[in-house]
């Protein structure tokens, strides 16, 4: 327990996050470390990156961006654990780009190890994990990893702010810092000082080691504490990116090649400048933008460009794309992650359960549309605001798509309407940093319509899977799980950065390969499909895709076994992740799983591990004269250490909401190379009348003291399975399709 | 020529055509970027502003018919002087990515300011047009009930 108590900042800049802090206090040379991201305005001093004491209070910069998972809170609060300020004093701003900021959590990401082995593993300082998001300039809010990579770098910037701040007061009283002690944003001895009168004198007495709070003492650490967001958002004055408004703007829209990656062979303007306000039509290469004194008749006027686009290079339908995914089967798989025992050798005993299961692709459909604002000013530079989960690649792609270096652009990260992995490509800045260009000294606010949103998006792979099991006595003894699917991780780091990771493909069969579950022979392969599709991280990656293949084949091989499904996985898990088990144990006990179903209801079970945190969930729905409706929901997770309890519940539920949208009605599907899906009332969420109740149930039992699961996403793999085994329960029909609706009559 | 429309109880004049929506002659021509655009077709409720106490989707209405009193976002309750429904709103720590919210307050707004006491049933019937992707709806059902109680004892 010791290293974690005590860490000087250098030997933790040494192993990780190579704080910059240095660079502002002249300790080190600025050539060593990554430029300093701070550039605070007159008067403020800066004490370390991630925290500013000035007049104002205190501003704590956060290196990851506020989608709504409530992150900024967090952060927040682990800074003011060991600053001793109040939270009414307590501000938060994003960090600007720099790879100062690059997400050690991510890191872990990266391995080929199940998730529930890397949490009670020693925490490992591989050198070539924690360099790759470095290589890629990852400052990226994403993977779930905010807390993880800021549970440390918060703590200590907090605490080593409030050592400096003592030395500072200590040397104006003429004692030893010790003598004194912090409350409320001052430093109290014989004489007391505010914080912010301090500040300067301690940006030069910076120590060289601070001593972490015992976590015994923590007064916010794993309290609920009100989102420093909350006022904003419940009074519409929160900024979105969408809300950029500077004086004398110019309001665009654009439609791009709808065959995406196709290109745009000619287009004509002139319908489109028939309606009033248009100002002009910018060619972007492969589509245009339509500039306007406001944002509807820029929108109005984008459809009427008349435009001559080329083709892209996938399918034309869906038909053809599942097609294609099919045919990945027959090749060598790029992966086999798992392989416990002798499938091959058990299987070949005969009486099989086999099953296939199919999945479209998803959009993100984010609230607030994609947008971007761009400003290219007198002196040269270029001024953007765009609602990002990575700044650095956005800030460089926005730098190469104009011709301008990067220290001549400013990219404001504001909080973002949802992003569920949608806000990760640079596109919309690109775009409108282009369209800048051509408007020189008129800032442009480019809004994507929600059409164009729909039809722009990079979405979450449609896929196949076949599962092949064996039970003998009751009891499960094999499992062959094969899916067949492109790769997002590829497709969307070949298009960020120009490279694809070679080796096994972990982001195609996360959620599969890497269960908890203590069968004697167990195999997952992946296949790849080479479908040119674009596609992207969708909340939970590839945990969306199989845990809907394994948590439904693991309910057909417990109905095969004549085992209560629930029952069936504890006795899997029991041996092998004793927190696994746990949440299972827990939703069992939440929802009265033991007790006799409510007639006219059916229950499901479903479970997944992802992202450092194993989460169990138990759905019950009912038969109504109107439909099947989805009554009450069951929730236990464990993300080891819980940060913020109210946090983690309200994304647990927003999780599991997300993945039964999808579930029951979503469905991104092609015609024509392009996709069918237009807006919300042919891509439609569930509506507030139509997701059952929740209730969540949070326990601490997993990894090593100081684990921190995500807790954004791991809400969101088990939603579709949990609704087709309940479906199941409920009708005797096993349906292994997406979205569900297809199938079934919802509530409408 | 300019139009001039009440907003939260002031005369405000607006430089854009007739058939643009409400809501984007609050957004762009007035910068009242409260008010959201979510799809453009009244189809997840983002832009819901009250006009004469009803609520409407602002996509929906014409700058020129968008005659009335209108209320946004805005004009129910500030950072320092919160309407009922906006504390209760924080009080349940309703928000995550918070864009819908504004949308979903004034709808709120609008239920209560006819049903003092909705039953779920109410909130369900009246909130159904409100679309959240992050999946807020339960804390939105329980601060309309909280916000329903505050109003009642006043």
């Amino acid at each position: 327990m010791a290293n974690w108590r005590k860490i000087t900042r250098r030997s933790f800049m040494v192993l990780g996050a190579a704080v910059a802090g240095g660079a502002a206090f002249g300790v080190y040379k600025v050539t060593e470390v990554p430029p300093n991201p701070l550039q605070p305005a007159a008067g403020a001093v800066p004490l370390n990156p991630w925290v500013i004491i000035n007049a104002d209070g205190v501003t704590v910069i956060a290196p990851r961006a506020e989608m709504g998972q409530g992150i900024s809170t967090t952060l927040a609060a682990l800074v003011a654990e060991e600053l001793d300020v109040d939270w009414a004093q307590v501000r938060v701003l994003h960090g600007p780009p720099a790879q100062a900021y690059f997400n050690a959590g991510f890191a872990e990401r990266m391995s080929n190890e199940p998730d529930f082995k890397l949490a009670s593993a020693p925490k490992s300082h591989n050198v070539l994990l924690e360099a790759v998001p470095k290589i890629f300039s990852l400052q990226i809010t994403g993977g779930s990893t905010g807390a993880i990579g800021g549970f440390m770098q918060m703590r200590l910037a907090g605490a080593t702010a409030r050592e400096a701040l003592k030395a500072a007061a200590a040397r104006r009283l003429g004692v030893s810092p010790d003598q004194l002690r912090t409350e409320g944003a001052r430093v109290i001895g014989a004489q007391s000082f505010d914080y912010a009168e301090l500040a300067e004198e301690a940006a030069s007495l910076v120590p060289s080691d601070v001593q972490l709070r015992d976590p015994s003492t923590w007064r916010y650490i794993g309290k609920p504490m009100p989102r420093l967001d909350m006022v904003a958002k419940s009074t519409g004055t929160a900024q979105f990116g969408i809300d950029t408004w500077l004086p004398g703007m110019k309001f665009a829209s654009v439609r791009m090649n709808p065959r995406r990656g196709g290109a745009m062979n000619s287009f004509d303007p002139k319908p489109a400048m028939a309606i009033a306000g248009i100002e002009r039509v910018v060619d972007l290469g492969t589509g245009i933008a339509v500039v306007a004194n406001n944002t509807w008749s820029a929108m109005q006027a984008a459809p009427l460009v008349s435009v001559d686009w080329g083709a892209a290079d996938y399918p034309a339908d869906s038909e053809a794309m599942f097609e294609n995914i099919a045919t990945a089967f027959a090749g060598e798989p790029n992966s086999r992650l798992r392989d416990d025992g002798d499938v091959e050798v058990e299987l070949a005993k005969g009486d099989l359960i086999e099953a296939e299961y199919r999945i479209p692709f998803l959009a993100h459909a984010a609230m607030e549309p994609l947008n971007a604002t761009a400003w290219l000013k007198p002196d040269g530079t270029l001024e953007i605001w765009c609602g990002n989960q990575a700044p650095v690649l956005t800030r460089d792609a926005c730098a190469a798509a104009v011709g301008l270096t990067a220290d001549k652009i400013t990219l404001h990260t504001p909080v973002m309407g949802g992003g569920f992995g949608g806000r990760t490509d640079p596109v919309p800045a690109v775009l409108a940093a282009r369209v800048a260009m051509e408007f020189a000294g008129t800032p442009v606010k480019l809004t994507y319509s929600r059409e164009e949103d729909m039809a722009q998006d990079y979405y979450r792979p449609a896929a196949i899977a076949r599962l092949t099991g064996r039970i003998e006595g009751g009891k499960a003894t094999a499992l062959w799980g094969r899916t067949a699917t492109p790769s997002a991780t590829r497709n969307a780091l070949a298009r960020l950065v120009g490279f694809s990771p070679p080796g096994p493909d972990r982001g195609s069969v996360e959620g599969g390969f890497d269960q908890p579950y203590g069968l004697a022979n167990y195999r997952y392969d992946g296949h790849l499909s080479d479908l040119t599709v674009p596609l992207g991280f969708w909340r939970s990656v590839g945990n969306s895709m199989n845990a809907f293949f394994l948590e439904s084949f693991i309910d057909e091989m417990a109905h095969a076994a004549a085992t209560d499904p629930l029952a069936f996985r504890l006795d899997l898990m029991q041996e092998t992740h004793a927190p696994s088990a746990a949440v299972l144990q827990k939703v069992r006990e939440m929802s009265g799983w033991d007790r006799l179903k409510r007639p006219g209801f059916g229950r499901g079970v479903a479970f997944c591990y992802s992202f450092g945190t194993p989460v169990a969930q138990v759905l019950e729905v009912g038969q109504t004269p109107d439909g099947i409706r989805m009554t009450r929901a069951w929730i236990a997770c464990d993300p080891g250490l819980a940060m913020d309890p109210a946090i983690i519940e309200a994304q647990m539920t927003g999780a599991m909401v997300y993945g039964l949208s999808a579930a029951v009605r979503g469905a991104i599907t092609f015609a024509d190379q392009q996709v069918v899906e237009n807006n919300f009332y042919d891509y439609e969420p569930l509506r507030l009348h139509q997701v059952p109740a929740f209730e969540v149930a949070i326990l601490q039992n997993n990894g090593q003291f100081g684990h921190i699961g995500g807790v954004g996403e791991p809400g969101t793999p088990p939603a579709a399975p949990a609704l087709a085994n309940a479906l199941f329960d409920l009708t005797g029909k096993r349906v292994r399709e997406l979205p569900l609706s297809d199938t079934f009559d919802f509530i409408a | 020529m300019p139009i001039t429309l009440n907003i939260n109880g002031a005369l405000q004049s607006v430089n854009l055509p007739p058939d643009i929506p409400l809501l984007w002659a609050l957004r762009d021509g007035l910068g009242m970027t409260g008010t959201k655009f979510g799809c453009g077709v009244a189809a997840c409720g983002a832009c819901t502003v009250l006009i004469d106490g009803e609520a409407v989707r602002s996509c929906q209405v014409a700058l020129g018919d968008a005659k009335g009193q209108i209320t946004t976002i805005e004009g129910l309750g500030q950072p320092d002087n919160l309407s009922p429904i906006q504390a209760a709103w924080i009080k349940h720590q309703v928000a995550q990515c918070g864009y819908c919210q504004s949308g979903q307050i004034m709808q709120a707004a609008a239920l209560l300011a006819t049903n003092p006491t909705p039953t779920d049933e109410d909130i369900d019937q009246v909130m159904q047009g409100n679309l959240c992707r992050c999946g807020t709806y339960p804390r939105i059902r329980a601060a309309i009930h909280e916000a329903a109680d505050m109003m009642k004892a006043g």
